[in-house]
């Protein structure tokens, strides 16, 4: 009886302390979100310029640009996945690879070879205990991703997809991220990085014109110099979308999980109370028989 | 928005916004030279090169900035300047090409 209560005491003292963790992760997830969300909106004013750049030189002249032009023949596609370094953020990684999975699926179903490339620890181990290949990695820093990184990534992406395939480039590449649609909202998805479809919705105001500019350089070589730089900052803005749905997913995993810790832990208290007044309860009927029978003889 | 009076000028460097407000000219590096727009330049998007390039506002000092590369783009007396890296304070970035 005794020991019963003793296990319940144990029980409610761990998880208080449980429940503090969940409390700590989910004020600084909260703390967080604010930055992430205003870097993602301070990423956009280049975004936009260098979007309206290429789509007036793409427009306007008639260069045809590898980053741009169509292969007549997809036969291996590169991927890149989003994931974040850590967990105890529900279903944010897992969500994201199983989005990577179904492009997977049907990249394969039309006939194309794979190459992932996989940023974040999460992803990584996903790949690693499935014995699956993966060609490249970055860790660290997934909740306040770097530009550096984004360049990093730009650029092996970028000299994969100038590879022949017989050398082992691919033809497209594609980007699994996590868009981050409201503090509750966080949606996996897929884009298209390589070749560029220069279209951006949020960028298109109606009836901006594009003025006919002049080149200098020649076209040809501003369209060399802007394309990298649209792949890296739209690599970039994808990083930092799924670094504030990362903290938002964490935010609300560790608030969940606080939750529940605080229901768990009513119940151990009235499960003890029971046992406790059990024992009383015992003890007193134990004393009152045992009166009774020393009365009685 | 005036007409042929003044510049206005938009810095923004890849994870952050520079500098903006109204200028009476830009003087740049592109690849093919020293470029100074001044308003009423005819449409123009230029590779910037890694150095420095000044801007003269219309009320307070001269601002140089440094950048390690990008582009500039002119329009209607709309300057945009896309820098990889800037540093308002004219410092030339760590890693020069």
């Amino acid at each position: 009886m005794a020991a019963q209560i003793r296990v319940y005491r144990q029980k409610i003292a761990s998880t208080t302390s449980t429940r503090k963790i969940f409390k700590a992760m989910e004020l600084i997830a909260t703390s967080r979100i604010g930055k992430a969300r205003s870097r993602v909106s301070a990423a956009l004013p280049y975004a936009n310029a260098i979007t309206r750049a290429v789509s007036a030189v793409s427009s306007q002249t008639e260069v045809d640009h590898p980053l741009t032009t169509e292969r007549s023949e997809v036969r291996r596609a590169a991927v890149l996945v989003l994931t974040s370094d850590r967990g105890l953020a529900g279903s944010y990684s897992a969500s994201a690879l199983k989005q990577a999975e179904g492009l997977f699926e049907v990249l394969r179903a039309d006939g194309k070879e794979i190459q992932a490339y996989v940023v974040g620890r999460k992803g990584q181990q996903y790949f690693d205990f499935r014995r699956r290949d993966y060609e490249r990695v970055w860790t660290g820093g997934t909740d306040a991703p770097e530009f550096e990184t984004a360049r990093e990534i730009g650029e092996a992406l970028l000299s994969t997809f100038l590879t022949d395939f017989e050398e082992g480039g691919v033809d497209e590449i594609h980007v699994v991220y996590t868009k981050f649609r409201s503090m509750v909202v966080q949606e996996p998805a897929v884009m298209r990085l390589l070749p560029l479809e220069v279209v951006e919705e949020q960028v298109q105001q109606p009836g901006d014109l594009l003025p006919l500019y002049e080149y200098e350089p020649a076209p040809e070589e501003v369209l060399d110099a802007l394309l990298p730089r649209y792949i890296e900052s739209r690599i970039f803005a994808a990083m930092l979308q799924s670094a504030a749905s990362e903290l938002a997913a964490r935010q609300r995993a560790m608030k969940s999980a606080g939750d529940n810790a605080t229901e768990l832990i009513k119940q151990y208290t009235r499960l003890r109370n029971t046992a406790r007044q059990a024992e009383i309860t015992q003890e007193l009927s134990e004393i009152v028989a045992g009166a009774d029978a020393l009365s009685a003889s | 928005m005036a007409s042929n009076g003044e510049l206005e000028v938009e810095i923004v460097a890849a994870d952050h916004f520079v500098w903006s407000g109204a200028a009476r000219s830009v003087s740049a590096r592109t690849s093919n030279g020293d470029i100074g727009i001044l308003p009423g330049h005819t449409p123009i998007l230029a590779v910037l090169e890694a150095g420095e390039l000044a801007v003269v506002p219309v009320s307070g000092e001269r601002i140089v900035v440094g950048v390690d590369g990008g582009f500039f783009s002119v329009d209607s007396n709309r300057v945009v300047i896309v820098a990889d890296n800037a540093q308002v304070g004219g410092s030339v970035p760590s890693e020069a090409p």
